[in-house]
Parts: C-alpha cells; sequence; structure tokens
C-alpha cells in the first residue's frame, strides 16, 4: 500500500519544481526556440517559394524571349522580303520609266526628225520649184529669144495638140 | 492491496520462470523482494554501495521547522525490534530519541512519551510530522531539471547566438524533439489557433518526464532512482494536466457535461456525476500509466538480477545479464514512449476542452 500512497513531502517538490521549471523554461527556452524554428522555417519556406516563382518567371521570360526573338526573325523576314519587293518593283519601275521615257525620246526624236524632214522637204520644194521657174524662165527666155524660135515653139505646140 | 498483490505475482511469475529445477531458500526470495520494494520506493538515504550511503536532509514541519541529516536516525539512531504475534511479519523501527523522531519504512514518526512507537496491525499509531525532506527521489529530481535546465539553455543560447540557421551541436539533437511536440502531439491534436498557448505545457511535460525516466535507468548516482514511477510525482503531474483542461474547458465542453445534447432531461442525474467521474478518470489513468509502466520496469529488471542473488549461482548471470540488457534498452524506448504518451494524452485532453461545438 505504499507504494500507491502520495507523499505530500515528494508532491510539493515535485509541484514547485515541475512549475518553476514550465515558468523558466517558458520565459526562456521555449519561447525564443520556437520562434527562433518559426523564422527558419518561414524563411525556408519562403525561399523556396522565391526559388520556384524565379524558376516560372525564367521560364516565361524565356518563353517571351523565344516568342521575341521569332516574332525578330519574322519581322525581318517580313522586312527583308518587302526590301526584296521594292527593290524589285522599283527596278521594275524604273525600268519601265526607263523605257516609257526612251520611247517618249525616240517618239518625239521621230516627231522632230519627221518634223525636219517635212520642213526640209517642203523648203526643198519651195527651193526646187523656184529653181525650176527660174529655169523655165530661162529657157522661155531662150525660146522666146527671137521670132523664129517664138514661131517654131508655137508650131511645135501647136504639133502636140494635134497629136493628142 | 491488490496492487501489491499483483507486482508480488509478476516478480514470483519472473523468478519462476527462471528457476525451474532449482531450489532456493524462502527466506532469499522474501529479501530480494524487499530489497527491490525498497529500491523502487523513496527514501531518506541514497544507498551507494555496501555500507556506504549519501544521508540526506530531513526536513520537517512539526511546531516550526526542524532540519536533521538523516544519518541521525540511520546511523546513531537505535534499532528497536518490535515484538510481533507469531506468523506476521517482523517489524523494526530507527529510534533517535535525543531529536524525537523514527523512521520506519522510510516515514518518520515523533517518539510518545517513552521514546518509541506503539504499533496497531503492522502500523505505527504516533504522529507522522509534514515531511518535507530532499529525500532520493527529491535529488533525482533537482538533478533531473537541473539537467534540463542546463541542456535547454545551451540549446537555447545556440539560437541566440547563431539566430535563425540549421541547428548544430546540442540544438541538432534537441530541436527534432521539440518540432516534435510542437508538430506531432500540440499542432496534430490542438485548433489552430490555440495550440500555441499549450505548447510550452506539453513541451515541458514532455522532457521532464522524458529525462526523469532515463535518469531512473542510469544506475549509479544520480540515477536510478524511481522518480517518474512514483506516485506522489504522476499524481502532480496528472492534476497539472486536469487542472488546465478544467479552466481551458470552454462553453460547449462544460455543456457536453452538464446538459450533454439528446440526453433528455430525466437521464441528467445520471449523466451528470458519470461525466465528472469521467473527467477525473483521464488524468487518473494519466498518473496509473506512467507510475505502473516506470515501476515495473524498475521491478522487472532487478528481479532478473535478483535471481543471480536468490540462486546464489554466479552462472546465473549469464541469463539474467542478457535478459536484464534486454529489458533495459526496452526501458529506453518506454522512457521515450511514456512521456509521449503523457504529452500526447494531455494534448488530446486539452483539446476536448477548448474544441468548438461542430454539429
Amino acid at each position: 500500500m505504499d507504494l500507491v500512497t502520495p507523499n505530500l513531502g515528494l508532491m510539493f517538490w515535485t509541484g514547485l519544481i515541475f512549475v518553476l521549471l514550465l515558468f523558466i523554461l517558458t520565459k526562456f527556452i521555449w519561447k525564443p526556440i520556437l520562434s527562433a524554428v518559426n523564422t527558419r522555417e518561414k524563411s525556408i519556406s519562403d525561399s523556396l517559394e522565391l526559388a520556384e516563382k524565379t524558376m516560372a518567371e525564367m521560364k516565361s521570360l524565356q518563353s517571351q524571349n523565344e516568342n521575341l526573338l521569332k516574332e525578330a526573325r519574322a519581322e525581318r523576314d517580313a522586312i527583308v522580303r518587302d526590301a526584296k519587293e521594292i527593290a524589285t518593283k522599283m527596278v521594275e519601275e524604273s525600268k519601265n520609266t526607263a523605257k516609257t521615257e526612251a520611247e517618249k525620246i525616240i517618239t518625239s526624236a521621230r516627231e522632230a526628225i519627221n518634223n525636219e524632214k517635212v520642213s526640209a522637204m517642203a523648203e526643198l520644194k519651195i527651193q526646187i520649184a523656184e529653181f525650176s521657174i527660174q529655169i523655165a524662165e530661162k529657157v522661155v527666155r531662150g525660146e522666146l529669144s527671137s521670132d523664129e524660135k517664138q514661131k517654131a515653139l508655137s508650131e511645135k505646140l501647136a504639133s502636140d495638140f494635134q497629136l493628142n | 492491496m491488490a496492487f501489491k498483490n499483483v507486482i508480488k505475482s509478476v516478480f514470483l511469475t519472473c523468478l519462476a520462470i527462471f528457476s525451474l529445477n532449482v531450489s532456493f531458500a524462502n527466506s532469499g526470495k522474501e529479501k530480494e523482494k524487499l530489497e527491490i520494494m525498497h529500491h523502487i520506493s523513496d527514501a531518506h538515504e541514497w544507498h551507494l554501495f555496501g555500507e556506504t550511503a549519501v544521508y540526506l536532509p530531513i526536513i520537517l514541519i512539526d511546531g516550526g521547522l526542524k532540519t536533521f541529516s538523516s544519518k541521525e536516525l540511520y546511523h546513531h539512531g537505535t534499532v528497536v525490534n518490535v515484538q510481533v504475534p507469531e506468523g506476521s511479519e517482523p517489524i523494526e523501527y530507527i529510534a533517535n530519541a535525543e531529536l524525537g523522531y523514527a523512521i520506519c519504512h522510510e516515514k518518520i514518526y515523533k517518539l510518545d512519551a517513552n521514546g518509541e512507537l506503539t504499533f496497531h496491525e503492522g502500523h505505527p499509531k504516533n504522529l507522522k510530522p509534514l515531511d518535507f525532506s530532499i529525500t532520493k527521489n527529491t535529488l533525482s529530481l533537482f538533478f533531473g531539471a537541473t539537467i534540463i535546465l542546463v541542456l535547454m539553455f545551451s540549446t537555447a543560447s545556440f539560437y541566440k547566438k547563431n539566430g535563425a540557421v540549421a541547428p548544430k551541436g546540442l540544438a541538432k539533437f534537441i530541436e527534432p524533439l521539440i518540432v516534435f511536440v510542437r508538430d506531432d502531439i500540440a499542432k496534430a491534436n490542438l485548433p489552430k489557433s490555440k495550440y500555441l498557448k499549450y505548447t510550452p505545457y506539453l513541451l515541458t511535460i514532455f522532457f521532464f518526464i522524458f529525462f526523469n525516466n532515463l535518469l531512473g535507468l542510469v544506475p549509479i548516482l544520480p540515477g536510478g532512482a524511481n522518480l517518474t514511477g512514483n506516485i506522489s510525482v504522476t499524481i502532480v503531474l496528472a492534476t497539472l494536466t486536469l487542472l488546465i483542461t478544467v479552466f481551458s474547458g470552454n462553453k460547449n465542453y462544460w455543456k457536453h457535461i452538464f446538459a450533454t445534447p439528446g440526453v433528455p432531461i430525466a437521464l441528467l442525474p445520471i449523466m451528470v456525476p458519470i461525466e465528472i467521474v469521467g473527467v477525473l478518470t483521464k488524468p487518473f489513468a494519466l498518473m496509473i500509466r506512467l507510475f505502473a509502466n516506470m515501476t515495473a520496469g524498475h521491478i522487472i529488471i532487478l528481479s532478473l538480477i535478483s535471481i543471480i542473488f536468490v540462486n546464489e549461482n554466479a552462472a546465473w548471470g549469464f541469463l539474467s545479464v542478457p535478459m536484464g540488457l534486454f529489458i533495459s534498452v526496452l526501458e529506453l524506448l518506454v522512457a521515450f514512449l511514456q512521456a509521449y504518451l503523457f504529452a500526447l494524452l494531455s494534448s488530446l485532453f486539452i483539446s476536448a476542452a477548448v474544441e468548438e461545438a461542430h454539429h
């Protein structure tokens, strides 16, 4: 029975020591340690979160970069294609312009030549007509310089009419 | 008495198993039994070896504070053998007439006018002064508390010095235990908003029981006292859990005790006493569990070692030493397990008291 009979003295000491221990440990040990452990756990989980976030960001950045690169490439291609097109167009256009210009010049030259020709011909005709008239005058003067000649001519002319 | 019989039968079974065809003197068996019972009980001296013992101070409140060394009784006292009727257990006590006190079965009694104790049915009838002596268990208690404080202060200083970094050294050993109590005992059972309030208590009770259990397994001074297997210690710890449970009980908890929902009013006169008994049973079970486990462990180890002395043959050491070693290792597990269980069940009882209604 002694074994299961509580002893007042030991109960007193146990209670005293335990309550003191509870007080001292709570104030000076458990709170600082738990807060330190908490802080560490929080910093670890925060770091992990941050790392994950950074990784996700990096990934998105990478894909963004890739997209950018792709876009840039596409843009470059487009620019090059456009430039080429424009260049060909320009060449074509300039060729065309040159051609039309040349044609124009040629036509206008032809026209000018023609005009010159016509005017030259006209002048030539005028000159020839003048020379013909002068020659005819001289011939007529020669034909008509004596009576005999006048007579022979008229006779001849008369005979021509008769022949007709 | 029933409990003593249980212990007796456990002890005798242990002996019977290992002493099949060996006959031994009945007196030897009785002597070992007394030795074991003496060991697991509290004492006013700390027996070391042979005739050497540390005499502990005796502090009495008997019309004022009286202090003297237990040497005055054990060493300078006179041994008195009491005349007992034929067939009953012999009784002896040590009296010191100068001081006016006697010690019988480790209890202090005041001597009567004739300078002796009077017995009735084997128990002294004399006055018992209030005994606040530094007994073997009290000294072990002080030592255990000192160990806890030293270990914990050096752990805390690590964090103070290094801040919230990964633990090293002692902190590496203590911190997992603290985190274990916080996460697997407090956080797992108590409501999220309240668990931090009770964690210090659970941590203290866990380390108090764990370290004192381990100290009880150390066979030499300052270990070896059966502190956590002493009913006085477990009753205090269980009472603290009861007080915390009762004082943190919310409306919901008391409603379940005094007006259990869904129970007809006519049944309440029966239910309320049952519920109140239920409140007391929980810490009572805590008290008995720790006491019985630790005491049983001590008894088993001592019984196994006693085999050698009962049979008076050192060859039995080949059996009792390995068995004793095995049980000692098992006791290491039990030391942790009982600390864990006490804290776990305390947290469960507290959680029942602080739980919000959820119907």
